[in-house]
């Protein structure tokens, strides 16, 4: 039986895994191997999580009104209205 | 090859040591470049895409580990040859392939075996020459000893599942261990490398609930350069774009 996995990789160490894609696995060990195969094989990644797909609660498209678009004005949440002072290089 | 220690390496400094080192390496890199072509057979015919895939990287990997030594081995040649020199215009019969490795590939049980016994196989020698006298050919070891230690426990887990799967798998497995059992024991000598190769497979079976066959060794080894029609036939495809355009490149 062959369930549905979500692949995540973490691209180098201090970064932050991130969601790749999804694959068929009969079990964990298998579906980690299978992710090793399909998402890392061009040096992407140097740690890898698989998750089945069905232990992730999604939002639904039909609430995206009510949780995203309270956000869209409030700009006083980003930090614009810094000026970044010449000495700093990144922020 | 009666060692897999390579105790007389290139570096003993005659002829007669050279050509000897050289059969070894064409051994090494024959298994190599015989089995990846069996494997890339598979190539859109896996069970399914993940596997398909898994089994491309293998073949992949092996067939790096042979252009590694079929350089090298080329390189001892006189005159001196290319990795294609040897790959594609070598006669069959000076190919020193396991014919474990040329056997025509049948299901998907079948491939798991002669994976589960290559890269076991495979794995005790690369990390027994990665502290060989030539420097060169434990480079090659050190590299290939961790794509092969992935191939071995792609195999253990393949064959964990399918042995303790179901009824059919089971006897897929089974008819299959018996059918490649002779020619993993015509490769394997009694030196502490094949012993702990043995070793491994038999935990691995035992784990998977499948019994061990019994020992038979099948003739020829591959390893004199006399091998069964199936090389000729794999050559042939293999060659076929060379054949039909002589020193080409893209």
């Amino acid at each position: 039986m062959s369930v549905l996995w979500e692949v995540f990789v973490r691209p180098r160490r201090g970064l932050a895994h991130a969601h790749v894609g999804s694959l068929h696995a009969a079990d964990a060990e298998t579906a980690l191997r299978n992710a090793r195969d399909v998402y890392t094989r061009r040096s992407e990644g140097v740690s890898l999580w698989v998750v089945p797909a069905s232990m992730i609660t999604a939002s639904s498209p039909d609430e995206q009104d009510s949780f995203f678009e309270p956000a869209g004005d409030k700009v006083y949440r980003h930090p614009t209205f810094y000026e970044v002072p010449d000495a700093v290089d990144q922020m | 090859m009666p060692s897999t220690r390579c105790e007389d390496g290139p570096d003993a400094g005659t002829a007669g040591a050279a050509a000897s080192d050289r059969i070894y390496l064409l051994g090494l890199a024959d298994d190599a470049l015989i089995a990846s072509h069996r494997l890339s057979e598979w190539v859109a015919r896996a069970p399914d895409l993940e596997e398909d895939i898994a089994l491309a990287n293998i073949a992949l990997d092996l067939l790096g580990q042979a252009r590694m030594l079929l350089g090298y081995a080329g390189e001892l040649t006189d005159p001196v040859l290319t990795e294609d020199d040897l790959a594609y215009l070598r006669p069959a019969d000076e190919f020193r392939n396991a014919v474990l490795v040329e056997r025509p590939n049948g299901d998907f049980a079948v491939t798991i075996v002669r994976l589960l016994l290559l890269a076991a196989y495979q794995y005790e020698l690369y990390a027994g020459l990665r502290t060989a006298a030539d420097a060169r050919l434990a480079a090659i070891a050190a590299k290939s000893v961790k794509e092969v230690a992935y191939h071995r426990d792609h195999a253990r887990l393949w064959t964990l599942r399918l042995g303790s799967g179901t009824a059919e798998s089971r006897r897929r497995m089974e008819t299959a261990l018996a059918a490649e059992w002779p020619w993993f024991c015509a490769l394997l000598g009694d030196d502490r490398a094949d012993r702990s190769c043995r070793h491994w497979v038999a935990e691995v079976l035992g784990t998977a609930t499948l019994e061990l066959p019994e020992d038979r060794v099948a003739t020829p080894s591959g390893r004199d350069g006399v091998h069964t029609p199936d090389l000729d036939a794999i050559l042939a495809e293999m060659r076929e774009v060379t054949a039909a355009h002589p020193g080409a490149t893209w």
